[in-house]
Order: structure tokens, then sequence, then C-alpha cells
């Protein structure tokens, strides 16, 4: 009973931290759910009309599904092709790695705004696709590419991929590489390895940058308004309209709980997902 | 094994992999090639490619005094949020790195959370409190309510940097007399710096860059850069906007490139 083993430190330690994040962190979030259930904007009744009123109007309701779908479809071309990426960078000679990681990390850490604003200038009336459209002959008038789902979908892609991308390189490189050479020792040919071996054992971290791209693609605010415009709306500038510009702070709270909970929801949808798959890649 | 001279299936494999892969490093690259191009157009427009080179919007940014306020503002905000966010983000992460109780799981998982919930419905909460206990916004409620949402960053990098300390150094170190605190100082500290790097720049990072918790913690007197570019791109497509981004990419790209060299950054991003 000498003193504490010197290999780990006192619990104490985090006090600091949780409580910042009681007052600033919890509190709010707690705040937030209580006005989600007052009826009126000068907060005097309680009631569950903020809910109902999301939930009954097929407005709402659409805005919430058009925001799911886009994190998936967004989540889906990452995955088509950030797989390969991240294969071939695990196959690469170290210097052409090194060359790899720059490329795959440059986007996570420049600005959102500048990302976003490259995506104007490649989809706009005069940029890089319509002048090549045209140019080939392909159109006649340059297309209104900008302000389209197919636009917001690339671009949120672009945007999110090095968050699908780095945690396929960790769970790739994991894998032994005997177990190729078995298994096409074996007589599979390459794609039915792929299939058969890779792919399974990937798995945990596909979901794991599943999560993180989903996640990310529908709170991605700025290049939803940007791209999208004022045709498409999604749940974050829904939550901002009534907030800020309509100062209806109850529905907005409701609709901030209404995606929280969605959020929450295919967390925890990835997260089972990813230890099954664990299950299955040990197993 | 003998490789046979032609295998279809092998051929295609490699060469949809391939395919694909092109297809995702252009979709990494060709936007900020493209902004870089595009800030040194000498026309009024976005065209791309542009009729001509000059430096011009270059210089136009030297008088831009909006940009440089909300830059120098952003840059504040960011610098005492790093800062904060190390002191309590390195001491939270000292006492649950290695402690295997339940409390310490589920302050990790709490300390964590930030990173996944919708940063926009945290903003709207952070006013709906400011509001409450009356305090008024101003640059100390921008670096709160940054710090909530920047800490997981130093967090996270800290707790896989003191994982990977191997505890044989710690337990000599005490063997051979040394106090908690100068092992902690001669030992644990050097062997975790990288990490504790690492995490505080992605921490600013995150911070500058920051537009969800910004948009409702912010007012005119605090004008923050990435919410000045959005507003202006909302509002009409200036060249200016892109030779503000020329720079951004500039300085990521070096500032990258030191960390890579000082705390080995990429492998810390996995």
């Amino acid at each position: 009973m000498r003193s504490a083993p010197v290999t780990t430190y006192d619990l104490k330690l985090a006090l600091p931290l949780a409580g910042f994040f009681a007052l600033f962190f919890v509190a709010p979030l707690l705040i937030l759910i209580l006005v989600s259930f007052y009826t009126d904007t000068s907060l005097t009744q309680f009631g569950l009309v903020q809910y109902a009123r999301f939930l009954l109007d097929p407005f709402s309701l659409s805005v919430l599904v058009s925001t799911l779908w886009l994190g998936v479809k967004v989540t889906l071309l990452c995955l088509l092709l950030g797989f390969p990426l991240a294969w071939t960078f695990v196959r690469s000679p170290r210097l052409a790695q090194g060359v790899l990681m720059l490329i795959i990390v440059l986007p996570l850490l420049t600005s959102v705004v500048v990302r976003t604003f490259a995506w104007i200038v490649i989809l706009g009336r005069q940029g890089i696709v319509n002048n090549l459209l045209l140019s080939l002959g392909l159109a006649d008038t340059p297309l209104r590419l900008l302000y389209t789902d197919g636009g917001v979908v690339v671009a949120l892609a672009q945007v999110q991929m090095p968050l699908m991308v780095l945690p396929l390189i960790t769970a790739l490189s994991r894998i032994d590489p005997n177990l190729r050479d078995a298994s096409s020792a074996l007589g599979a040919g390459a794609w039915r390895s792929f299939i058969k071996v890779i792919l399974p054992l990937t798995l945990p971290g596909i979901m794991a940058g599943c999560l993180l791209t989903f996640a990310a693609a529908i709170t991605a605010f700025i290049t939803q308004s940007l791209v999208g415009g004022g045709q498409m709306l999604f749940m974050p500038m829904y939550l901002y309209q009534q907030s800020s510009t309509l100062s209806n702070w109850p529905f907005a709270a409701a609709i901030s709980i209404i995606f929280l909970v969605a959020v929450l929801g295919a967390v925890t949808l990835f997260n089972l997902l990813g230890r099954l798959s664990r299950g299955y890649a040990q197993g | 094994m003998a490789r046979r001279t032609f295998d279809p299936d092998q051929a295609s494999f490699t060469l949809v992999m391939g395919a694909l892969t092109i297809a995702a490093i252009t979709l990494l690259l060709a936007p900020t090639l493209v902004v870089v191009i595009v800030s040194f157009t000498d026309s009024f427009s976005l065209r791309f490619p542009p009729p001509g080179y000059s430096f011009k919007w270059y210089v136009a940014l030297l008088d831009a005094w909006q940009l440089h306020f909300a830059a120098w503002n952003s840059f504040v905000v960011a610098l005492w949020t790093t800062v904060i966010s190390v002191v309590l983000g390195v001491a939270a992460s000292l006492a649950i790195a290695r402690s295997p109780t339940l409390t310490a799981r589920l302050l990790d998982s709490l300390f964590m959370s930030p990173l996944v919930l919708p940063a926009l419905a945290f903003g709207l909460a952070a006013l709906m409190l400011f509001s409450l206990v009356g305090l008024p916004i101003s640059p100390l409620t921008l670096i709160i309510g940054h710090t909530v949402v920047c800490v997981p960053y130093v967090v996270r990098t800290t707790v896989a940097a003191l994982a990977q300390l191997d505890t044989v150094l710690l337990e000599s170190s005490a063997s051979l007399g040394a106090s908690r605190l100068y092992t902690f100082r001669r030992i644990t500290l050097p062997l975790i710096r990288p990490g504790i790097i690492a995490g505080a720049f992605l921490a600013f990072m995150a911070s500058f860059d920051n537009v969800p918790v910004s948009l409702f913690l912010r007012d005119a007197r605090t004008d923050m850069l990435p919410i000045r570019m959005w507003q202006d791109l909302e509002g009409k497509l200036d060249v200016t906007i892109a030779a503000v981004s020329g720079v951004m990419i500039f300085l990521t790209i070096l500032a990258l490139v030191v960390m890579e060299r000082m705390a080995g950054l990429s492998r810390r991003l996995r």
C-alpha cells in the first residue's frame, strides 16, 4: 500500500476537463432538450407540439430523409473510390506511400470553405467540366452542374474521402500477406480472393470508415449549402434557418434533437455492424 | 510459384483497382490544383482555365481589411482554444489512458463525442446556455465553444501516444529512485510529446476552420475567417476568395510538411 502503481495516473487529473464538459457540453445539450419541449417561441408552455410539427409534416420528413439518403450516397462513393486507393497505398513502395499520404491528408486539413469553393469553380457554368464537355462536343450549352444532387455528392465525397481511406489503410495493412498467397495457391483467382478473403477481413475498417464518412457528410453545412444552393434543403441548413433567420428556438431545438437521434442511431448501427464483422473477421 | 503469362482474372482485377485509384487521386487533388491555378487569373471571373495569369488578386488581398480582421480573430481564437485544449486534454489523457476502470472508459467516450455529434446542434445549444446565464457573445464564448469541439483531437492523439509508451521505462525509472514528477518530466513527457504536438496542431486547424459553432457564437465584432469567406461566396463569386484560398492552401501544405517531420502526423491520423 506504499504508493499507486507508477504506470498509471490519478483519475482526478481528468476532473478539469470533465467539469468543463459538464458545464459547456452536457448542460447546453440538456437545455436544448428542455427548449425543444416548449410549445411557443416565448417559452411559456410545455408540450410535444414541436416534435409533432416535424414528424407529421411531409416537408420536414422529406428534409430528414434526403439528408440521410445523401449520407448513404456519399458514403458509397467514398467506399467505391477509397478502397482501391487504400489497396494501392498498402502495396506501394515507401517513397510512393509518402506522396500518397500527403495527397490523402491534405484535403483533410484544408479549410472546408476552400475545398467547397474549388467545387464551385469546377462545376460552374464556365468551369472545367463544362468547358471540357463543350470543347468535346458532348454538350451544346453549358450544363447546370452546380446546385444539383450529383454535384453535392461528388463535392462531399472529395471532402470526406480521407475519413474513409485512413481506417481502410489501417485495416488493410494488418492483413497477413500470406493469406492472399494461400488463397491463390489454393486456386482462387484475384477477384475470388478479394471477395472471399480480403473484403471480410477488412470489414471492421470499412465500418469505421463508413461511420466517419456518413456522420461527416450529413452534417457538412458549408458544402451542402454552397454546392447545393437554395433549391436543396438538408437538416443542418433547416436547423440554421429556423434558429437564426426565424428565431424559432423551440422548433430549431426539436430539429436538433431529431437530427442528433438520427445521427446516434446511425452511429449505433455502424458500431454494431463493426462489432459483428470483427467477430466474423477473427472467428 | 511460377507466374502465368496472362491471367485475365488477375488482369481485370488490377485494371479495375488501378482505374479506381486514379479516379480517387484525381478527385482528391483536382480541387486544390484548380483553386491554386484560378487564383492567378487576370480576369474578373472564375473561368477555368483562366484567360491569362497575374498576381493582381494577391495584390488586392493586401487591401482587403475585412478579411485581415476576420483572419486575425480566427487566429487569436484558435491559439487560445489550442492552449486550453492542450492543458485540459493532456491532463485528462494521463488520467484515462491506461486506466481499465469503467469511469475512465465512460469519460473517454464523453470526451470523444463532440467529434460525431452534429456540431451545428451543439452551437445552437451553447448559444442557448450563454443567453440563459446572461453571458454576452464575445471572443470568450467562441473560445469555450471551440474548445469543446477541438479538445477531442488532443485527447485522441495523447491517449494513443500514452498507450504505446513502454511501461518498463516508467517502472525502471521509479525503481532507480526517481519521483513521479521527475519520471513524468524526463521520461513520459519527451516520449508522448509528438502525440501532443500532433493533437495541438489538429485542434488549431479544427478551430481555425470551424464554421458550425462560430455561426452561433460570433457577432460582427468577432467575425471569423471561414464565415466571412462563406458569406462572401453566398453573395458574389469574388476572385479575392481564390487568392485567400491560395494563401491558405500554401500555409496548410507548409504546416503539414513541418508537422510530418516533427510529429509524424499522418501516422497519428489513422
